[in-house]
């Protein structure tokens, strides 16, 4: 099969037949709409407000890179300090932080507690699972299931824009009198109760974050349950839309309740309530004029009822996306889809009555830590099943080894580390040791680093040709992976061996003053070298991105040979309106790779009507994958 | 851009809802979950509490009954306002619709009332838990109420356009906030007993 | 799957799920229906008032007044929100949400009902947030 001529229509490179598709739903449509002129949609309503499911994918993605990287640079800041405690911070950087925050420039404590309570604030809420739901989620779902768009397409605009206001809220707390919230990214009471301004900030910002996630659960769900193509049974979803299903009724039940603690804290702070304020509480030596009668703990109970599913939230999408890159690039179909998708029913159902382990050693009592350690253990399980799944889905593949996969291949034993180190940690008696150290650190991170991030890493370079219909660039690509697999590994690992000497975490001076801490203290330096080498390798990638959108070797419409709607019934980029030159129709499951006795290719798409048809998308046998 | 997309009006054939039910449907999951979360912590407060108040001996019950009866009436008329819908009547349809944004009004006036007295007598939510858990929760709910009085608003405004192109997707539309309506009401009746009356 | 805007759009497509429900017959039925329920509800809601002037000991009063007010939203959900003849799906929705909603309200109430009582136990003074030593041998 010879390579056809590329034809420029518009702004889209398309081949003769998808061409003639394109052009006979363009003049159906102007003879259904009765008039013959242009279609012209303003500037605004098309790229600002949106409610196209693509566009705002767009939308969701670049804004969500940006808060990744600012949060990334909040965290190289607290790493100087780590390192070099109270010493000044180099004038290039320094000049841009203001005396009130570091005088002459060392850092304040009170300022590294506004990076480090801003820092996971922002990764979790404005960064991760913006990306891993807002942006691949919206982009590819309605795409993967033969929708012409989400359920609710203004609701999916007003999602992103309440998104944008809740994100343009915490970062304008920086500029308060006592900048950002600084009570950690958990918002302890009392703490949090008489910190500074930036703390409502902070609330105000999270009623409107959880305001945009219920909508956009409410969206997805509806919209994979209702729209799904004829022939699109939810046993043939690719297992990236079951993970997002999942993701989204996690987010639809556990987010409420901060919103209402939330609320309470706003009220605390404000009204001078006491929902979470004991009685007698003494401040510098004074007595707190409050009511009292509150309990610190209920807002523990309700911040972690949600923000334990919402761990679950960061890593689903990921794990969704490293199975669709690892099927595609094994060439085989997923081992054990059944057991993968039961899996992930059951570990969401399960997020929800895990939640206490974090609060092991708030004198629970001996019934509610056994209660919750054991579900901790028991959730282990499926996400055991997902992991062996993934990887014995390698077995006897003909593994493609590009940077999409070198990425999902590298998730596989970084979850696993971050699961096990997880598992001392649901024991409650270990915890007594571990909680509030490095160790904790070293575990969420090698899960949410090196493991979901690097997973979206891995859909970004699957998915650019796609999104943009140009190739990301091989050698870059992989200098950007090699470059971060090495220099994660030497910001987080040492985490483990501080968290088991007993560092504790959120100290300012990396826990210079403790003597037990002394003698793993040279780690510091060791882990914020890693960290400021890992921001280097991430430049091979953005200036990869940047250039490729304008300068990138063209992309055909299914490059990496998949079976799954997104590439195989449509172009790259999709047809803007409704997705689907003609609504696909599903014939087989998502993963049919090397399909025996199929001669002519190694995979057959869902929406194909058999062997022998010519491919509705006409794919070359042999690509090039870029350089 | 008016893009069409499928199973607005018509039901899905195997799962027999139209996306709006099914999505209200959630969003009202959603919704247990938040009152849930009040609900838990007034139960954590109240037993933990050495003394509470009884409600009753605080709060207005007599103005509280009336503001039961007055939201029971509106989850009447608004399913009245559906079924005439479906009967193809919008005005009666809409009239009814108009009453139940009445009674709307009149619980809320109610609750400024309940409210001012109690201002009055510098009862704040700052005052004690008791009254933080009050004002918290009627807060919430009457936030909730206002809501579906915008929407009604709307729909007997300048949403009733819709009526003569689309009266299916209306009449759909005055289901959903109908359900929303009923679930407001739902709460009430267990803030009421639980709130004013324990 | 379009649905054409056409201004007499015959109503009988509508509920394809509840054929036969629409017909006028079937609606006027249901008003009468809804009238009852109101009265149920009204009646219930003079009981509920009733009981609780009865001053009934605690845990009954809360036990009454729960149960009370769970069968008025028992007939606002299943007859004015439809539960009754509603889809599978709804339901299953529902009965997940209210397993959570089970768990959100037993957690922290046990919490400090069982860290209460341990103190109780051990004799310290009662507050909100007794300490409880890390070696503690396990009891209960």
């Amino acid at each position: 099969m010879g390579q056809k001529r590329q034809i420029r229509v518009g702004s889209q490179w398309l081949y003769p037949d998808e061409a003639q598709k394109a052009l006979s739903e363009a003049l159906r449509v102007m003879k259904e709409e009765g008039h013959e002129g242009e279609h012209h949609q303003g500037f605004i309503s098309k790229y600002i407000f949106s409610t196209d499911h693509k566009w705002i994918g767009v939308q969701y993605g670049f804004t969500a890179l940006c808060f990744l990287m600012f949060g990334f640079t909040l965290m190289l800041l607290m790493r100087w300090q780590l390192a070099f405690p109270s010493k000044p911070i180099p004038g290039f950087i320094a000049q841009f932080l203001s005396d009130a925050n570091a005088p002459g420039g060392i850092m304040l404590p009170e300022f590294y507690n506004q990076l480090g309570a801003m820092h996971g604030t922002i990764m979790v809420f404005l960064g991760i699972v913006p990306l891993a739901v807002g942006a691949f989620g919206n982009y590819l779902v309605p795409l993967q299931i033969g929708a012409p768009d989400m359920a609710f397409p203004k609701l999916n605009m007003a999602s992103y824009w309440l998104y944008a206001i809740g994100g343009v809220l915490m970062l304008f707390s920086f500029t308060l009198p006592g900048g950002a919230a600084n009570s950690g990214w958990t918002s302890y009471p009392p703490l949090s109760i008489i910190a500074t301004q930036g703390q409502n900030m902070w609330l105000l910002g999270m009623v409107f974050l959880i305001t945009s996630s219920l909508l956009g659960s409410v969206n997805f769900i509806v919209t994979i349950i209702q729209l799904r193509a004829k022939g699109m049974t939810f046993m043939r979803m690719p297992f990236f839309v079951w993970a997002q299903l999942v993701t989204s009724f996690l987010l639809l039940l556990a987010f409420p309740p901060l919103e209402a603690a939330a609320v309470m804290q706003f009220m605390d702070r404000v009204m001078d309530t006491s929902f979470f304020m004991p009685s007698g509480l003494v401040i510098s030596g004074r007595v707190l004029e409050i009511a009292g009668g509150g309990n610190p703990l209920l807002w523990q109970h309700l911040f972690w009822f949600l923000a334990h599913p919402e761990v679950y939230v960061l890593i689903l999408p990921a794990m969704g996306i490293v199975a669709e890159v690892i099927a595609n690039n094994t060439r085989k179909p997923l081992w054990g889809y059944r057991s993968l998708v039961f899996a992930t029913i059951f570990l969401g159902f399960m997020s929800f009555v895990v939640w206490a382990h974090h609060m092991f050693l708030t004198g629970m009592g001996t019934v509610i830590n056994a209660f919750f350690q054991t579900t901790t253990m028991i959730i282990s399980i499926p996400s055991v099943i997902i992991l062996t799944a993934l990887i014995i889905s390698l077995w006897g593949g003909s593994i493609r080894f590009n940077t999409p996969m070198l990425f999902a291949l590298a998730f596989l034993p970084m979850f696993g580390i971050g699961g096990l180190t997880g598992l001392p940690l649901g024991l409650a008696a270990a915890d007594i040791h571990l909680h509030d150290t490095y160790y904790v650190i070293g575990h969420f991170h090698y899960v949410v680093a090196p493991g979901t991030i690097f997973a979206m890493f891995a859909g970004i370079y699957y998915w650019f040709p796609k999104v943009t219909g140009k190739m990301l660039n091989e050698k870059l690509g992989k200098l950007h992976f090699v470059g971060s697999i090495i220099f994660i590994n030497g910001v987080f690992f040492p985490m483990f061996i501080q968290g088991l000497a007993g560092v504790s975490r959120r100290l300012y001076d990396g826990g210079a003053q403790y003597a037990h801490a002394q003698p793993v203290l040279h780690w510091n330096l060791f882990m914020s070298v890693s960290a400021w080498l890992l921001l280097a390798a991430q430049l091979p990638f953005i200036v990869n991105f940047f250039w490729s959108i304008f300068k990138g070797a063209r992309a055909t419409s299914n490059p990496w040979q998949a079976t799954t709607l997104e590439w195989a019934a449509t172009t790259s980029p999709p047809l803007a309106h409704g997705n689907f030159a003609e609504m696909p129709v599903v014939h087989r499951g998502p993963y049919e790779y090397s399909v025996p006795g199929y001669e002519t290719r190694d995979f057959l798409p869902q929406h194909e009507s058999g062997e022998g048809q010519p491919p509705a998308v006409v794919t070359p046998a042999v690509l090039p994958l870029g350089a | 851009m008016e893009l069409e997309i499928p199973y607005t009006v018509r039901p899905r054939p195997d799962t027999g809802l139209y996306n709006g039910k099914l999505g209200i449907w959630l969003f009202l999951a959603s919704e247990v979950m938040l009152f849930g979360a009040l609900f838990s912590s007034l139960v954590l407060l109240r037993s933990s509490a050495p003394d509470w108040p009884k409600g009753a001996d605080i709060l207005n019950v007599p103005l509280a009954t009336l503001n039961t009866f007055v939201l029971i009436a509106s989850s009447v008329t608004v399913v009245l306002a559906w079924a005439n819908l479906r009967l193809g009547d919008f005005k009666w349809g809409r009239i009814w619709l108009g009453v139940t944004l009445a009674c709307g009004f009149g619980f809320m006036i109610i609750k400024a009332i309940e409210y001012g007295t109690k201002f009055s007598h510098q009862q704040f939510p700052g005052t004690n838990n008791f009254f933080a858990t009050y004002y918290m929760m009627t807060g919430l709910h009457g936030l909730h109420v206002i809501g579906g009085m915008i929407v009604f608003a709307y729909l007997i405004g300048p949403g009733a356009k819709m009526w003569k192109e689309k009266p299916n997707q209306y009449t759909n539309r005055v289901e959903i906030t109908g359900l929303y309506w009923h679930f407001v009401d739902l709460v009430w009746i267990f803030l009421f007993p639980i709130l004013y009356l324990l | 799957m379009s649905d054409h805007a056409a201004s007499h759009e015959a109503l009988e497509h509508h509920d394809e799920d509840h054929s036969g429900h629409n017909s006028p017959e079937a609606i006027h039925a249901e008003k009468r229906k809804y009238l009852i329920i109101f009265f149920v509800l009204a009646v219930l809601t003079v009981v509920t008032v009733a009981v609780s002037r009865m001053h009934l000991p605690h845990a009954m009063a809360i036990g009454v007044g729960l149960l009370i007010a769970t069968v008025k939203a028992s007939l606002v959900a299943a007859f004015f929100m439809h539960l009754i003849t509603e889809r599978k799906l709804v339901f299953t929705v529902l009965a997940i949400t209210v397993v959570f909603f089970a768990v959100l309200l037993w957690g922290p109430w046990h919490h400090v009902y069982e860290a209460e009582e341990h103190s109780k136990k051990v004799g310290a003074i009662s507050t909100e947030t007794p300490q409880q030593p890390a070696a503690q041998p396990a009891h209960h």
